[in-house]
């Protein structure tokens, strides 16, 4: 009986050993481990083996059994991985071909000069607020101490709907709907859309986008207004970007102070970039007139507060090197693309 | 304003800087230099020579040979110029020196132009004399140069000496940009006055004093001013015996630099006056004033007047006029009237200095169609004080210059004149606002360099007249900042009540709308707000339709840019046109931005303004691509019930049989649809295009970004198919609303897996086959449950004319 175990064996290995696909692995399996296979023929005899022998047998068949199935089941793993490895072979790719792209669109220049602004004053503290386009004389002009007769309403070439009601010639409108609410204190930035009566070409348009920025508080001084926007500017243009503020007039804050940023091409240097000055004006600002304050209802001798006005425009074709402005109107997918 | 620094150093003596430092500190303290010109830029060794003799040139008609001398040497110069003489004092440039031009008044090169030694036709040339056009300059601002050939100076000049000196262009002029705001700024005194300020040196203003003669104004002229609102003050002074000739180099040089061209004494000096103290002047010729008297009304409607300049001026009731007893005589503040304006036979001059109102004039010089350099000035409002340091200072130059005899006295009437402004002093105030730490004495040191009076007795300050834009605190401490310097203030971030940074929730809507329809491949374009009213009729607009109720704008750019837009698709539709016709592919753009909806035309009030979210796309896509980024849109911002398209939207300019409204929980919320070809051809647009237009506060209200987790579903799901015959003309989306309201509570979802029409299917007819899951969240379905939601969904669908296939 022992033989022929040994027997079953060594044919059980020759065959394992001549299997050259795993289809003839399973062939051996069956031959040898099936229920119609010679190990089960063989525990089937031990009906004609003595009683006492039969532990002792059926422990040997089981050995065999154990070793077959280890020596098949490693051959089956050494066959699986040959297989995967000739499979792998044959799946190689150029990875240089071109991808397959989920085709994005892209952000008007505008817009993200925009979130830039937004992400800085929301991280200060400031709220996003809008004002209409379509805006009474009153907000746009009386309430920020232009009176009818003021020069100011020429200089800034108003498109008239009614004598009343005119297109936004400047953000600063909001302040006053700001003001006018009556909850201080205020920390907020208005963007949004003016109008003036400009003829197109690549530094003017009738209509641009500008962000118009209020802090009013107790306390709020000059040197707040300064460090604020300092920090603004390092933000927008980089860390190492210098302000420098000159004096200005503007009806509706005093002092007034027009705010230049160090060229961030040259550093300051002075390039064709910065027309050689070495400094790039960048926004309006000032400390908010207390006539101002006075006509919408806020106490000036309680409360101070400085407002900012940038042009969106201005910063994009700046920071983003567009030299025409037409070219933000255009919606030329060419350009578009480029951000 | 241009003015030469030489000009403003005549009053701040002291003064000494680059042209540079100048410009740096100027703009710092708030006189903005815009930019500066050297007049001396590219002349080099040029000197005042003298020509001794003059030759033929041997070989060449048209060129003589001079010798001139140039202070100690003769040099020998040939040249073609045809107006110089033996004995004549000319500029030379000597060999390896520069000019600035070259002698036909072109453009001036970058560099100049080199002069060096050589020969003209064989004989030696060391030099070459100069026309005032090679000197940078041109007969409008140097008179007495000759239309051709050399400039020759006056007799008074050295052999030898510096002859860029001698033309006056040793000098620098600054270009100022002066805010409305700082009317008395507007004058070289000024601009002196802040440039004393500015470099703390003394500021050293013209001694004027007038002679005039034993006679008496009153017996020359009279003067009525019938409106002191508009005319707060008018002096008059009368000089008699006048001479007219050219006037003095230096004036000249002075209004030139400036920018004025030089005429003859009497012009020049009323010119030289408005620079110098920024008031406007005027001249009659007394003779043609009838009855010697000034009357200063208001014209009477539809009054024309011929100013001086010959050209007729329709007027009106709120034109303010300077007449004498007979006629009017000048437009006040904008320009005199030809029938008084100043001749060369001129001999007795009525001069005018006067104030006006500012807002007046500036109404006036739009209505009268004119804008003088005075009245620019006068409608910023002007002192009333200057105007009499004006005149004074006028008539001081009539005697200074010989110019005529200025008789005694000046009238003189106004109204009550305005009070000095008085405003306490109060140190803290200003640092508190501007929050620094100036010392007091500071504080007074700016002050009187900026002539505003400290009473110690009183603590307050009294502000000169000529600073009209001072009235309160805030402005005093203006030039406290301005003269301690703006960068010297210290940099701080304010530290009140905390507050919270935040976007709304519109803008944070939008920001997604921008985020998924780029996620979809659409870049972002932005569209003018107005356009031309033949935008309804390019969109096929019927003519009742509400859109053309448009807010038209009273002064627009022109017809194009004239009403306030009411449909988004014209910018869209002319934007993928640009695109398409720039051979651009597969082109997809959105933009977010207003319609303007009046309430009522003509406005009485606001008009609505609607945020839309649009979006247009032409080449590789169809309908359905664009409803998906539209309902990809409405996922994104927490609309997930099913929005139901309505095929009947009526759009003329839409494909009438691929349009629909989006109606969202029974709310229209918006439109899409495919181009009419006809507005495609309207917009030369030759290819389909496809449109999303989305009502953004329509939808608002649906809009949240919050969130449930509603749990794994732990019970199986039983999943049915139905396959049915359906007549072409029931829709898609009246099945689903079938499957969706006779689904019961254990209707999970159902979706279309195939459509089909073709030669298997009837005339008529379509098939189609959705998949239905049917899913209970706590307990497993019974197949009754199915069968009996089945069953109602199918005797639905079976009332439609659908047949059901096996």
């Amino acid at each position: 009986m022992k033989e022929k175990l040994e027997q079953i064996k060594a044919e059980a290995l020759r065959q394992i050993e001549a299997s050259d696909a795993l289809e003839k692995l399973n062939e051996v399996k069956v031959t040898f481990l099936g229920k119609k296979g010679e190990l089960t023929a063989v525990l089937k005899s031990m009906k004609d083996v003595a009683p006492e022998d039969r532990p002792k047998v059926g422990q040997l068949v089981n050995e065999t059994r154990a070793e077959i199935e280890k020596v098949l089941e490693d051959s089956v793993k050494k066959m699986e991985r040959a297989v995967r490895e000739a499979k792998l072979k044959t799946e190689v790719i150029d990875v240089t071909l071109p991808s397959k792209k989920n085709k994005m669109g892209h952000r008007h220049p505008n817009t993200i000069a925009l979130e830039e602004v937004e992400r800085i004053f929301i991280g200060m503290g400031y709220e996003v607020v809008e004002g209409p386009d379509v805006e009474k004389d009153y907000y746009n002009f009386e309430a920020l101490n232009i009176p009818a007769d003021h020069p100011a309403k020429d200089e800034q070439d108003t498109f008239y709907i009614t004598g009343d009601i005119l297109l936004r010639t400047q953000t600063s409108s909001t302040q006053v709907h700001e003001m006018e609410k009556g909850k201080l204190p205020i920390r907020m930035i208005a963007p949004g859309r003016v109008f003036r009566s400009d003829e197109v070409d690549a530094t003017h348009s009738p209509s641009f986008h500008q962000i118009e920025g209020l802090v009013i508080d107790r306390h709020i001084t000059f040197a707040d207004l300064k460090g604020t926007l300092a920090e603004f500017a390092r933000e927008l243009f980089g860390e190492n970007t210098k302000v420098k503020f000159r004096p200005h007039h503007f009806p509706f804050t005093e002092p007034s102070a027009e705010m230049d940023v160090s060229c961030f091409k040259c550093g300051g240097k002075g390039c064709r970039f910065c027309k050689g000055e070495g400094w790039i004006e960048i926004l309006g600002c000032g400390m908010v007139h207390p006539h101002v304050l006075e006509m919408s209802g806020i106490d000036p001798e309680q409360y101070t507060g400085f407002a900012f006005g940038v042009g969106l425009e201005r910063i994009a074709l700046l920071k983003y090197e567009i030299d025409d402005m037409r070219l933000l109107y255009e919606n030329d997918i060419r350009f578009l693309k480029q951000f | 304003m241009n003015t030469a620094l030489s000009w403003i150093k005549a009053y701040v003596p002291e003064l000494t800087c680059t042209d540079q430092e100048y410009m740096d500190a100027m703009t710092l303290s708030g006189t903005k230099v815009e930019g500066y010109a050297r007049l001396d830029k590219n002349l080099e060794k040029i000197v005042v020579g003298q020509i001794k003799k003059i030759e033929k040139h041997p070989d060449a008609d048209k060129l003589i040979v001079c010798q001139v001398d140039i202070g100690g040497e003769v040099i020998q110069i040939v040249t073609g110029a045809p107006n110089v003489k033996e004995g004549d004092k000319v500029p030379v440039v000597l060999d390896g020196g520069k000019v600035a031009g070259g002698h036909d008044g072109g453009p001036l090169p970058e560099d100049g132009i080199s002069i060096k030694a050589g020969k003209l036709r064989g004989v030696p040339s060391n030099g070459m004399m100069c026309s005032i056009e090679e000197l940078g300059s041109d007969r409008n601002f140097y008179p007495e140069a000759p239309e051709m050939g050399i400039y020759i100076f006056g007799d008074d000049v050295q052999v030898g000496a510096d002859a860029v000196e001698e033309l006056g262009l040793r000098d620098t002029v600054f270009e100022y940009e002066v805010t409305s705001n700082r009317v008395d700024c507007y004058s070289v005194i000024g601009i002196a006055r802040e440039a004393a300020a500015t470099f703390r040196k003394p500021f050293v203003l013209p001694e004027v004093t007038v002679k005039g003669n034993d006679e008496k104004v009153e017996d020359y002229i009279s003067v009525e001013v019938q409106d002191k609102e508009l005319c707060p003050r008018y002096c008059a002074r009368v000089c008699k015996n006048i001479k007219i000739a050219p006037s003095p180099k230096w004036m000249q040089r002075r209004l030139a630099a400036s920018g004025i061209r030089p005429i003859n004494n009497l012009v020049d000096i009323t010119n030289y006056v408005m620079e110098e103290y920024g008031q406007p002047m005027h001249a009659f010729d007394l003779d043609t004033i009838a009855g010697h008297k000034i009357i200063v009304r208001r014209a009477k409607d539809g009054d024309v007047f011929r100013t001086l300049d010959g050209q007729d001026r329709n007027l009106d009731s709120d034109v303010l006029m300077i007449c004498d007893a007979e006629k009017e005589v000048g437009i006040a503040g904008i320009m005199g009237g030809e029938n008084s304006m100043i001749t060369d036979s001129v001999t007795t001059v009525l001069f005018e200095a006067a104030t006006f109102n500012g807002a007046n004039i500036r109404k006036s010089a739009k209505r009268v169609g004119l804008r003088t350099d005075a009245s620019g000035k006068f409608e910023k409002g002007l002192d009333p004080y200057n105007a009499e340091a004006a005149i004074n200072r006028a008539c001081q130059l009539i005697e200074e210059l010989g110019c005529g005899e200025v008789v005694g006295g000046m009238v003189d009437v106004h109204g009550e004149m305005k009070e000095k402004v008085v405003l306490p002093f109060e140190p803290e105030h200003y640092n508190k606002l501007l929050g620094t730490d100036v010392s007091e004495q500071e504080m007074l040191n700016i002050f009187k360099m900026i002539e505003v009076e400290y009473d110690v007795a009183k603590g307050t300050l009294t502000v000169p007249t000529f600073r009209q834009d001072i009235l309160r605190q805030c402005d005093i401490a203006e030039e406290v900042a301005r003269f301690y310097g703006y960068d010297k203030i210290p940099t701080t971030l304010p530290n009140g009540e905390a507050t919270t940074g935040k976007l709304p929730f519109k803008l944070r809507i939008e920001q997604k709308a921008r985020d998924i329809a780029e996620y979809c491949g659409f870049s972002q374009g932005m569209c003018y707000s107005f356009e031309s009213p033949k935008v309804f009729d390019k969109l096929l607009l019927s003519a009742d339709d509400p859109a053309r109720q448009a807010i038209t704008i009273a002064n627009p750019l022109g017809e194009d840019f004239s009403i306030m837009r009411t449909v988004p698709l014209h910018g869209m539709l002319t934007s993928l046109a640009t695109n398409y016709n720039r051979r651009n592919k597969d082109v997809r753009l959105y933009e977010l931005g207003n319609i303007y909806l009046p309430k009522a035309l003509p406005l009485t009030e606001l008009p609505e303004e609607r945020m839309q979210f649009t979006l247009g796309m032409y080449g590789d896509c169809d309908f359905f691509d664009m409803k998906g980024v539209v309902e990809e849109f409405f996922e994104s911002i927490g609309l997930h019930k099913r929005a139901v398209y309505d095929p009947n939207a009526g759009r003329n300019y839409l494909h009438p049989g691929r349009q629909a409204n989006i109606e969202y929980e029974g709310t229209f919320v918006g439109y899409l649809g495919e181009v009419h070809p006809e507005v495609c051809d309207n917009y030369d647009l030759k290819t389909r295009a496809y449109v999303a237009v989305l009502d953004i506060p329509a939808i608002l209200p649906f809009a949240t970004f919050d969130r449930k987790y509603e749990g794994i579903a732990k019970y199986p799901a039983v999943l049915r198919d139905i396959s049915m015959v359906v007549p072409k003309t029931v829709m898609a989306g009246q099945i689903e609303a079938v499957i969706a309201q006779r689904g019961g509570k254990i209707l999970e979802d159902y979706q279309l897996f195939d459509i089909y029409e073709g030669s298997q299917i009837k005339e008529g007819f379509k098939s189609m086959a959705y998949s239905i899951t049917f899913r209970a969240k706590d307990r497993t379905l019974e197949e009754a449950d199915v069968t009996s939601a089945m069953k109602k969904i199918l005797n639905g669908l079976e009332g439609m004319g659908i047949e059901l296939r096996s």
